[in-house]
């Protein structure tokens, strides 16, 4: 295998003196879809933000197509491609959809702009009909369809997700995990995403993490996570969806 | 009624001078949370700087069209603002950035003390006069409108729109807004928060400054202390209209001009810091955001 577009190696994070992340080593090759699954608290939105120098990794390293990111200021990691749909969705309150969209193609001068918000508008057509309206008064999945829309405005190389199917309703939840699959099957997208929902995210990664405590105690193809028995036992029995 | 009108139109040049301080308080509130407290003395630099343009046209080169030193004036008075102002930020206030709240506002005082005391030793205390630059007067159906106060609120009109246009319809002004509303999401989104906020204390002490300008050709007189009073006015006006927007500053700085045009016309000038500070203290018991200030009901 080439080498991997994302390599996170002995990521240690802290909050204070509390240390969230204990050691992490994930990869994430090119054209794949990686998922983190994990508990609450598990550290599993530390790592997404970590992977922005937000906060930065305490040790450890995180290189990006092989360049070492770790240090860099958030702004600039953003400009090396990397987007994400933060936890909390995050959406600007008080901009019109279309104005949170123009903010995620910011790094090009609109220069494509036109051209993506229609591929974001066929994705997603609600954002379409509610384009003039302010983000805050967005339904919640609504919010999470505008999160990952302006995510992709970026054009980006590395998409990281974060919990896109927290707080929604399962039909909204196919819809959206449909829309990743379909973008990494079209378009290549690079896909790395935490989620509770195991069984979802599994099914459809390539291969996945299991974050315990803020170490990763299990990886695997999505197929064979799935079918392993303790992660039958601790994520996915009694708790489908 | 002539009498009302003509305090009408004293209030609106006032108000004008207000609200172009109000915006830098708002704008820097909004985007990073803390009250500029040199923000008033900002001003007050712009003027002195304005001045010391004004002194040396005069001496070097007389005849000199009053519509160019007006306009030299303001641009030097802008630039010079602008350095101060963006130095503050970078060496006083972006270190304590995420410290406890007091600290950045403390330091704010300390700035503004430092700023006036500056302009006090390297120009001297006193009263610093200027000749009038434009005398014309007008007599419109009894009521008396000088130039001055035509070209002050035509300045601010111009330059508000101006502003408006840049935070409400450029890329800047988009990544000004996104970094007020989330400044860890617009980071994300690739957005330099330190030079945006930078570029925020910039904006605000350019519009000061030409409130200094207008100040000192309106009263034609400015002295150190000069940062206090009308800043003090300034940051009410922002808190009236609601501190973190834009229309309520400006609303705010209107609504002062007037009050105290209006008290001091009424009734008695003396009191009119009274006036005014007492109508703010109502407004804020019944709407404690301010006028247009917004009540937090946004979905998170």
């Amino acid at each position: 295998m080439t080498a991997p577009l994302l390599n996170v190696r002995g990521v240690e994070t802290y909050y204070g003196n509390i240390r969230a992340l204990n050691g992490v080593d994930v990869e994430v090759h090119r054209g794949e879809i990686v998922s983190l699954i994990g508990a609450n608290g598990a550290g599993k939105s530390t790592l997404m933000m970590t992977i922005f120098g937000k906060p930065q990794a305490r040790t450890g390293s995180i290189n990006f197509e092989g360049q070492d990111i770790t240090r860099l200021p958030t702004h600039e990691i953003a400009r090396l491609r990397i987007a994400q749909s933060p936890e909390g969705r995050r959406i600007f309150p008080r901009m019109t959809v279309l104005e949170n969209l123009q903010m995620g193609a910011s790094l090009d001068d609109l220069k494509h702009f036109k051209e993506d918000v229609e591929k974001v508008f066929t994705l997603f057509p609600r954002l379409k009909e509610r384009q003039a309206q302010r983000g805050g008064t967005l339904s919640g999945g609504e919010q999470q369809m505008l999160s990952i829309g302006r995510a992709l405005m970026a054009r980006p190389k590395l998409l990281l997700l974060d919990e896109p199917s927290l707080g929604l309703a399962p039909l909204i939840v196919k819809g959206i995990f449909d829309a990743i699959k379909k973008l990494n099957k079209q378009e290549g997208l690079t896909v790395f995403l935490v989620e509770q929902n195991a069984f979802g995210a599994l099914k459809l990664s390539d291969r996945g993490y299991v974050l315990v405590n803020g170490r990763v105690t299990m990886s695997g193809t999505g197929k064979d996570l799935l079918a392993n028995p303790e992660v039958r036992a601790a994520y996915l029995e009694g708790g489908r969806h | 009624m002539e009498y009302f009108i003509q305090q009408l139109v004293n209030g609106l040049t006032l108000g004008s001078i207000y609200g172009m301080i109000a915006i830098g308080y708002t704008m820097v509130y909004g985007i990073i949370g803390m009250i500029n407290f040199a923000h008033g003395d900002i001003f007050m630099l712009g003027g002195f700087a304005a001045l010391i343009v004004f002194l040396l046209l005069t001496t070097f080169m007389a005849g000199v069209p009053v519509v160019l030193a007006l306009l030299l004036m303001m641009i030097v008075g802008m630039l010079t603002a602008a350095l101060w102002n963006w130095t503050i930020e970078r060496v006083a206030y972006r270190p304590l950035r995420g410290s406890f709240r007091l600290a950045p506002l403390i330091t704010a005082i300390g700035m503004s003390i430092v700023l006036s005391n500056f302009i006090q030793v390297t120009q001297g205390p006193r009263n610093k006069p200027i000749p009038p630059l434009v005398s014309s007067v007008y007599d419109l159906f009894g009521i008396t409108v000088s130039l001055k106060q035509i070209i002050i609120v035509v300045i601010t009109a111009i330059l508000l729109s101006v502003f408006w246009y840049i935070v409400n319809r450029t890329p800047l002004g988009r990544a000004q807004r996104a970094t007020e509303q989330d400044s860890k999401m617009a980071a994300l989104l690739g957005v330099d928060v330190d030079r945006t906020i930078s570029v925020t204390f910039i904006m605000g002490a350019a519009l000061a400054a030409v409130a200094g300008t207008m100040y000192l050709m309106y009263y034609g007189v400015v002295v150190f202390t000069d940062g206090f009073a009308p800043g003090v006015k300034a940051f009410t006006a922002a808190v009236l209209g609601g501190i973190g927007s834009l229309p309520g500053a400006v609303l705010g700085g209107l609504l002062i001009g007037l009050i105290e045009s209006l008290w001091s016309a009424y009734f008695t000038i003396d009191y009119k810091d009274v006036a005014t500070f007492s109508i703010l203290a109502i407004v804020l018991i019944f709407k404690p955001s301010g006028i247009l200030g917004r009540p937090e009901v946004e979905k998170v």
